[in-house]
């Protein structure tokens, strides 16, 4: 017969921490189950760098002193680890339909557990799809220019946007009704986020309309920094006399700030309110 | 005895629709209650509200005297829930899935691990135990998703319908599991829409309808109030009714139902020795018998008779 006693937690984030911790490790066996998920997570981000590199590469122009490989890789990076973040919406609202939250919401662990163990587990997914990528970028003819430190904060600043983004979609996976609706929502929302952007064309490239939405865009900052600092723009490059464009770095982090600090409470409350429908 | 459920009053609206109608019920320790009632009666309701998963707009519940709106952090230490739906983890073997509710207890992972072989074991799911669930039965599911209620080994347990969409072999077995765990002292609130599931494994029962208790008693009071099990016997020549009608009115309890050739009457405690009796008389007047049966109470007879009416399970299914 096991001891059954059960040792008394009592420092609140040790306990969300361990048992997001299970949690994740919950969704990153069902990776090793289903090899099938990654093979096709990690195939469409190198049909991406593949198919815009070769096809539209020709045809999209910009700007002088800079090969359309190189400018096209920190877009297809960001624009991955974004939509990367949408499984964290979809296994949301997967388990309410299954009613594994209920049965997460029965036992006597951290209200925030089932969601930080979520998000969590989207990070392990953007790590690999960004060696994959980065691994194809390589192949194609991208090179970080500026050195491992500043390639390493490229990655990490992707990591930390798309980290938030999860929580975004956490919060929409626990508030739809089912799966079905949450893949055709972030579809709504993540492509016009990720193509009205400076991620596949330059921002000068789009008409003047659309420019404010382009410039302050989250997706174009989180890439203008990745490609400064991969250092993937022509040398005397200009980046737009925005303040977004000036300072892609910080604004990005505002972004995440800002994205937590709205979505991990109310996140957390939808979660403790949530019921199976 | 200690009071290991207590709700008092429970009332939850869903907009205009009111699931829970001032619910009282108690449960003793090392019983079980029954909570019966068709889909949408408000069982589910009640059962989310007990374990923390759901706010009453009135009323106040305890779990061994820990108060559910108070201390739900404390409640859920001392419930198990397993729910109409299996919440197993396809992807997972059964050993990772009740090591992940031990280890989300807070148990060590050794902990975690043996109480889960365990369990397994005591399931007969030990063969399984390293297969990804998927590959389980439906019944072997929802014996896992049990064992999962029961990693903390807590001193409530809440079934929400464990057996319904079993074939009957698998709730053969859930219903052997369930009479163990009652055995070694668990206090249970099973909620169920089969009388006979009720009837077998709980000690006294509430008929609950539209949010509100109808009846409670235990299984022999509510029966002895539907007027217990009746005989049903089909004769071939309507030509000898009046002789069929004499012979079961010897043995029925109030009158004797039906006419031409179908007749329904019923009868007492003893409705094995009075069916052996009718159909002894009958094949000795020589009549020639098409069908004839004892039939026990079902939840709609208890409803017909509580209520006047059959179960409806179209409305109110939001609530379900």
């Amino acid at each position: 017969m096991t001891d059954l006693r059960i040792p008394e937690r009592r420092n609140p984030v040790l306990r969300a921490l361990t048992d997001g911790w299970i949690v994740a490790k919950r969704n990153l066996i069902k990776i090793k189950r289903v090899p099938e998920i990654m093979v096709f997570v990690l195939i469409s981000p190198i049909m991406f760098v593949l198919l815009f590199a070769y096809v539209f590469g020709g045809a999209i122009d910009v700007g002088p002193g800079l090969d359309y490989k190189e400018f096209l890789i920190g877009g297809i990076f960001a624009q991955t680890v974004v939509f990367g973040a949408t499984f964290s919406g979809a296994a949301m609202a997967e388990d309410m339909q299954k009613g594994f939250i209920d049965r997460f919401r029965s036992l006597p662990m951290a209200r925030s557990a089932v969601l930080i163990g979520r998000t969590g587990s989207d990070v392990v997914y953007n790590v690999l799809s960004l060696i994959i990528m980065g691994l194809t970028g390589l192949l194609v003819g991208w090179r970080a220019h500026h050195g491992i430190p500043k390639m390493l904060g490229a990655f990490a600043l992707l990591l930390a946007f798309a980290y938030a983004i999860s929580w975004i979609m956490a919060w929409i996976g626990l508030i739809v009704p089912s799966v079905d609706v949450i893949n055709n929502a972030s579809f709504i929302v993540i492509m016009p986020l990720t193509f009205v952007s400076n991620a596949f064309v330059p921002l000068e490239s789009f008409p003047g309309f659309l420019r404010p939405f382009v410039e302050w865009n989250p997706v174009s900052a989180v890439t203008q920094a990745v490609r400064e600092l991969f250092g993937n723009l022509p040398d005397g490059h200009r980046a737009p006399d925005v303040w977004s464009m000036q300072h892609p770095v910080v604004y990005t982090l505002g972004w995440v700030v800002l994205i937590m600090v709205i979505f991990v409470p109310l996140s957390v409350q939808a979660y403790q309110r949530a019921s199976t429908k | 005895m200690t009071e290991m459920i207590h709700a008092t009053g429970l009332v939850k609206r869903y907009g205009d629709v009111t699931a829970l109608v001032g619910l009282d019920l108690s449960v003793p320790e090392g019983t079980v209650l029954g909570l019966l009632g068709p889909n949408g009666a408000g069982k589910t309701t009640a059962v989310r509200i007990l374990t923390t998963l759901l706010t009453p707009d009135e009323g106040r519940a305890t779990i061994a005297g820990v108060d559910v709106a108070q201390d739900p952090d404390g409640v859920r230490r001392r419930i198990g829930l397993s729910g109409q739906y299996a919440a197993v983890d396809e992807y997972l073997t059964g050993y990772e899935n009740l090591e992940i509710v031990g280890r989300l207890y807070g148990m060590s992972a050794k902990q975690a691990g043996a109480r889960a072989r365990e369990l397994l074991a005591r399931f007969g799911l030990a063969d399984a135990a390293d297969r990804p669930s998927k590959t389980y039965s439906g019944g072997m599911r929802r014996r896992l998703d049990l064992a999962g209620a029961l990693v903390a080994e807590p001193p409530v347990i809440v079934l929400d319908e464990p057996t319904t969409g079993l074939d009957p072999r698998s709730r053969q077995q859930m219903w052997e599991v369930i009479s163990d765990l009652v055995d070694s002292g668990a206090t249970v609130l099973l909620t169920t829409q089969y009388l006979e599931e009720a009837d077998l494994l709980a000690d006294n029962i509430i008929v609950i309808d539209h949010g509100r208790a109808i009846a409670e008693g235990t299984a022999d009071q509510l029966k002895a109030q539907v007027g217990g099990e009746r005989i049903e016997v089909v004769v071939a020549d309507p030509q000898r009714s009046v002789e069929v009608a004499a012979i079961l009115k010897e043995v029925a309890v109030g009158d004797v139902a039906g006419g031409d050739r179908a007749f329904s009457a019923a009868v007492g405690a003893s409705g094995a020795e009075d069916l052996r009796r009718v159909l002894g008389a009958i094949t000795a007047a020589g009549i020639e018998v098409l069908d004839i049966g004892l039939r026990r109470p079902t939840l709609d007879d208890v409803f017909l008779s509580l209520t006047g009416r059959e179960t409806d399970d179209s409305t109110e299914e939001a609530s379900a």
